[in-house]
């Protein structure tokens, strides 16, 4: 990802330095910029395949975890959390996450507001190698997948109405910063952290919301006295499956080109979610004494999260590493750290997306390599341990910023529209009272 | 006759049953159930978090016979569904006073 900027940003310079490009290239350049047909087609693949992560992967993964009378207002929350970023992308995020800000010291933060409703983008509009469209879109799908995971901490006591103003207003106020910090040319990006895919911007940021959500909503009713088993595991069989399916355009796709960091992208991703589905497993069996499937898929989605920001710079020794440590470090904080403190976090949002993210983005830092992508130069391979100090800013930063800002959003909401349904909705189930349909 | 009524571990349903067509047994009713006796529950763990599952799924079976039959059916029943662990079930007979075939309007004896 953090390449593809890069060249973007120098071709924009090549681009506004003049006539250089055009009296450079070959007669056909006056027509149309450039694109390049095969990246296209893949970023435009990437961008559905994203897109099939959250709908329908994160709305089965998640509606089978939680109990019958929830199932249709969990899913509810990611399909319409897809449908309102959508919309709120469109109008402002791009431009606040992906435009250069012309007051330097701001574009630091945050984009600015030249592309509102896209307005300026026309059909030949080119990001790098590809349409500006098909990187907007490409974008879109990531803005769309992060607030959506956060609904796993909520899950069971959120009112839809605060759901949705919850999802809008973190869009803008966290998400996109962030993501202009990280891949818009913000600070970070500047100074050079690591991050291929979204470890820190996608899941540390909305694990560290999920942990500040359940804290502020406080535990479900019947917690640790009622039975809160997952009522269909087939549905978050298949919601893990489909996650992993459409993670390669997630990882693969952040090269936002079809080449060769994209193919390594492909396969560290494929090796890390085997390892780290395994390394669960294995714990888990050790400790529980089966090996749940429920078990094995969480630990290949921790081994996903895990990857995401390592893809691209880590070669298949560095991935297989990255996975097995996911597994084990996810295991301990989603069973043990989480009954340990006592926080309600329903379907562990924070204790696979936020620790798997926060441990990705560290292990990043370790195991990148100059040989495998020329932007990076990591600590273990390349003997540079000032990366760690990058990566742990780019960790801090992010979970600080984003535990704050969720906070105030969460409270003003609260005072306002109030966040959380009433008991009697609660023990009935928010599908009937809150979207008046029930699974039968 | 008699209604005999028996709640049995799900997977010796087939051997019941052709045991009792082999007794010439005509009909019998089946019903996916849940419930304990003294096998309690068991528990279940998803990720950690521990469950208490205290009513299994059980089968029971429903056959109504004439009286002299009824200790062949109750043997029958009580062999093939043991397997000598907790939870085999148990069976229940009741005096049965009266029985219709709908379609025909056959009553009692005739009508099993």
């Amino acid at each position: 990802m953090k390449v593809s900027m890069l060249q973007k940003i120098s071709l924009a310079a090549l681009a506004s330095a003049g006539a250089l490009i055009l009296s450079a290239g070959s007669a056909f350049a006056a027509d149309a910029p450039k694109i390049d047909s095969g990246d296209t087609a893949w970023m435009i693949t990437s961008s559905a395949l994203v897109l099939l992560m959250t709908v329908p992967g994160v709305a089965c993964f998640y509606g089978g975890l939680v109990r019958k009378k929830n199932v249709l207002d969990t899913m509810a929350q990611s399909f319409g959390t897809t449908a309102l970023v959508t919309v709120l992308w469109m109008v402002v995020g791009y431009s606040l996450a992906f435009k250069t800000n012309s007051d330097a010291s701001v574009n630091q933060f945050i984009g600015d507001l030249s592309y509102l409703f896209l307005k300026p983008m026309t059909l030949t509009s080119v990001s790098g190698t590809i349409p500006e469209s098909v990187f907007m879109f490409f974008q879109m799908t990531f803005a769309i997948i992060t607030p959506a995971l956060i609904s796993g901490a909520l899950a069971d006591r959120m009112k839809f109405s605060a759901f949705l103003w919850f999802m809008g207003l973190w869009l803008i106020f966290v998400y996109a910063p962030i993501a202009h910090w990280v891949w818009g040319g913000g600070w970070l990006m500047t100074a050079g952290a690591l991050d291929f895919a979204g470890g820190s911007v996608v899941h540390l940021n909305c694990g560290t919301a999920a942990l500040v959500t359940c804290l502020v909503l406080g535990k479900r009713i019947g917690l640790g006295t009622e039975n809160m088993a997952p009522h269909n595991l087939t549905l978050s069989v298949i919601g893990a499956s489909l996650l992993w399916v459409g993670w390669f355009g997630f990882n693969a796709g952040s090269a936002v080109a079809a080449n060769f960091n994209a193919g390594m992208a492909a396969a560290a991703t494929q090796i890390a979610t085997g390892a780290a589905s395994l390394s669960w497993m294995f714990v888990e069996w050790l400790i529980a004494k089966k090996p749940s499937i429920l078990g094995m898929t969480s630990g290949a989605v921790a081994g996903l999260v895990a990857i995401t920001p390592a893809s691209g710079f880590v070669d298949p020794t560095g991935a297989l590493i990255i996975g097995l440590a996911a597994g084990v470090v996810c295991y301990t904080s989603s069973v043990w750290v989480k009954k340990w403190l006592g926080y309600d976090d329903a379907l562990d949002a924070w204790g696979v997306h936020g620790v798997g993210g926060a441990l990705g983005a560290l292990l990043t830092g370790v195991f990148a390599s100059n040989a495998i992508n020329s932007a990076a130069h990591g600590w273990l391979i390349d003997g540079n341990a000032h990366q760690m100090v990058l990566q742990l800013e780019d960790v801090g930063a992010t979970f600080v910023y984003s535990g704050i800002v969720t906070f105030i959003i969460l409270k003003l909401i609260d005072w306002t529209i109030g966040l959380r349904v009433s008991p009697e909705v609660e023990v009935e189930g928010l599908d009937i009272n809150l979207h008046g349909e029930t699974v039968r | 006759m008699k209604l005999i009524m028996a709640i049995i571990k799900p997977f010796k349903l087939d051997e019941v049953r052709e045991a009792l067509s082999g007794l010439g047994v005509q009909g019998m009713t089946v019903t996916e159930v849940k419930g304990y006796g003294r096998q309690k529950g068991h528990t279940e763990i998803y990720r950690g978090a521990e469950y208490a599952v205290n009513f299994l799924p059980k089968l029971k079976i429903e056959i109504a016979v004439k009286s002299e039959v009824a200790d062949a059916v109750i043997d029958a029943v009580a062999s093939k569904a043991k397997t000598g662990q907790i939870g085999d079930g148990k069976i229940f007979v009741t005096a049965l006073s009266h029985v219709v075939r709908i379609r025909t309007g056959e009553t009692d004896g005739d009508a099993l």
